[in-house]
């Protein structure tokens, strides 16, 4: 291991840039956080870190495009993994031409659909965990992860997705329509079910 | 410009009277009137009465309090929504009357966006902050991005004040409980497990909720269910606001609402803005809980950028979201 180069700050962890035998990979450390107590941060960093690298590996399977995992350390929350020399959807979602978000969006959808078919939750499908790299749509960060078959909870990730689509591309809310295009095609159960799911969501949120 | 606003969304009835100073908000009063219900949580149409009885005495007072007559008033505004109807109604009725009486304009505000205004008026250095607004009913994170204030995080079920409540209420706490509830807490030493749970920058109570009532059915010590309660619940919040700040770059954080009282949250979310660099700001006591000054500040705000209302648009909207609010004051 060399020095490390802390290429961005998130909320809860460091990307650092380093090198693993002889490939130039990125560090994910998450950080202890002062403001609560040990047990709830020594339980949260322990958990996130461990489901994540496995959630990452499994989606791996299903064909979704992640980054490879080299290591990972449970005890001080660091997960190595491959380097992905591409753009955040999030900067480049806006300055697409129409045709091209859409097409984008909908492989989105295709990518969310192959990891819901083996019940795999991300947990926080943002345009900001997905990476532009080798003309595919990458998803990085599992941290808020999960295991679980219910439409319930694939409603709630979806959900995530288009409070982010609304939020951050406001101009181009429309989007999530077409992220829905591609998740039905690939969707193996009835995707109508997970979309009036959405719905039920939104209505339950304060003042809808 | 001197607005006198009208606050009545949920539990309280507010008048209050603030100046325009600079393009900063001076509060020339600030009067509020609880209504505590005998048992239980709030009656709407209870706390309407409340309401009515109350706010005439409560205009009349804050002005004579700010050495005001009622023709030095330029602009009387009102807390449009969200929250109750029967209250948000008794609000509007008295803006009205008072906008008629007087001949003076009035105008309908978002109560949310007002507990972010209120911030950026009265805080130095509080320009483009990242709200996290938490009350009774209310829990949100909210920030500035293309002329809108946008909600990137929000509770999924219950507000984080209805969480305290309830529980309150379930072990025999009169309303409100929070200031209870962290009093005990701080006599807590174990921590209980309860589960975390935050979806993307969501967050959802009822889990906490129900483990914490299971902690009390099977007598385990008060103090540490507080505890407990408040570390998991805050940490959570002081997590998904970190999370905002992230996602949309911004180093300034806000608290508002009446849960922004409690000195754990106050704590962990100014360690958080620390350890990133950011700055913390949290609005005095009687700014932060719902009330008439917030109202009269937003009135001013969009008012003076060109925004009018008439008697006949002056209607409530229960359901008025945060993101609804056309920002025309802000670039």
């Amino acid at each position: 291991m060399t020095e490390k180069n802390i290429i961005y700050r998130g909320a809860e962890a460091e990307i650092c840039i380093d090198t693993y035998r002889d490939f130039k990979v990125i560090q994910k450390r998450r950080i202890s956080k002062s403001y609560r107590i040990k047990h709830i941060d020594d339980r949260l960093i322990s958990s996130r870190t461990k489901e994540e690298a496995k959630l990452i590996a499994e989606a791996r399977k299903c064909g979704v495009a992640v980054p490879i995992i080299y290591d990972v350390d449970l005890k001080q929350g660091i997960i190595t993994m491959e380097f992905l020399d591409g753009v955040r959807i999030k900067d480049v979602l806006n300055d697409l031409k129409e045709k091209e978000r859409n097409n984008l969006c909908e492989k989105i959808g295709e990518s969310i659909a192959r990891f819901h078919n083996n019940d795999i939750i991300h947990g926080d499908i943002t345009t900001s965990n997905m990476i532009l790299y080798d003309d595919k749509v990458h998803f990085i960060d599992f941290g808020l992860g999960e295991k679980n078959s219910e439409i319930e909870a694939k409603g709630v990730d979806l959900h995530v997705l288009m409070e982010a689509i609304e939020s951050t591309h406001s101009k181009y809310s429309n989007c999530f329509n077409y992220v829905l295009k591609g998740y039905k095609k690939v969707l193996k159960d009835d995707a109508n079910q997970v979309i009036k799911k959405i719905q039920d969501i939104v209505k339950r949120g304060r003042y809808r | 410009m001197i607005c006198l606003g009208i606050e009545g969304t949920a539990h309280s009835i507010g008048a209050g009277i603030v100046k325009d100073y600079n393009g900063k908000c001076k509060v020339l009063s600030n009067l509020i009137k609880i209504y505590r219900p005998d048992e239980g949580g709030i009656h709407p149409r209870e706390a309407a009465n409340h309401h009515a009885s109350n706010i005439a005495d409560l205009i009349k007072e804050s002005v004579k309090k700010s050495h005001l007559d009622f023709s030095d008033i330029d602009l009387i505004s009102f807390s449009k929504g969200p929250g109750l109807g029967p209250c948000l109604r008794t609000a509007a009725t008295a803006a009205r009357a008072l906008s008629l009486t007087v001949d003076k304009p009035i105008i309908g505000v978002n109560h949310c966006v007002a507990h972010l205004e209120i911030g950026r008026g009265t805080l130095d250095d509080c320009v483009d902050p990242v709200l996290l607004y938490t009350s009774g009913a209310n829990t949100q994170v909210i920030a500035f991005a293309e002329g809108r204030y946008r909600v990137f995080g929000e509770t999924l079920d219950i507000g984080i004040g209805n969480c305290l409540d309830k529980f309150g209420r379930d072990i025999g706490l009169d309303f409100p409980c929070g200031p209870k509830i962290e009093k005990l807490a701080s006599e807590g030493k174990n921590y209980l497990e309860l589960p975390y749970s935050i979806k993307g920058m969501d967050i959802a109570f009822s889990g906490i909720l129900t483990a914490a009532e299971q902690y009390y059915k099977q007598n385990k010590r008060l103090e540490d269910i507080c505890y407990s309660i408040q570390e998991t619940t805050f940490a959570a919040l002081t997590e998904v606001t970190e999370r905002a700040m992230a996602h949309t770059e911004k180093d300034e954080v806000l608290l508002g609402g009446g849960v922004a009282s409690n000195k754990r949250l106050q704590d962990m979310v100014r360690m958080m803005a620390s350890d990133r660099g950011a700055r913390f700001f949290v609005p005095s006591k009687d700014l932060c809980i719902d009330n008439g000054a917030m109202i009269a500040w937003l009135g001013i705000l969009m008012y003076n950028s060109g925004i009018r209302m008439t008697i006949k648009n002056s209607f409530i909207d229960q359901r008025f979201r945060t993101d609804m609010v056309d920002v025309t004051w802000r670039d």
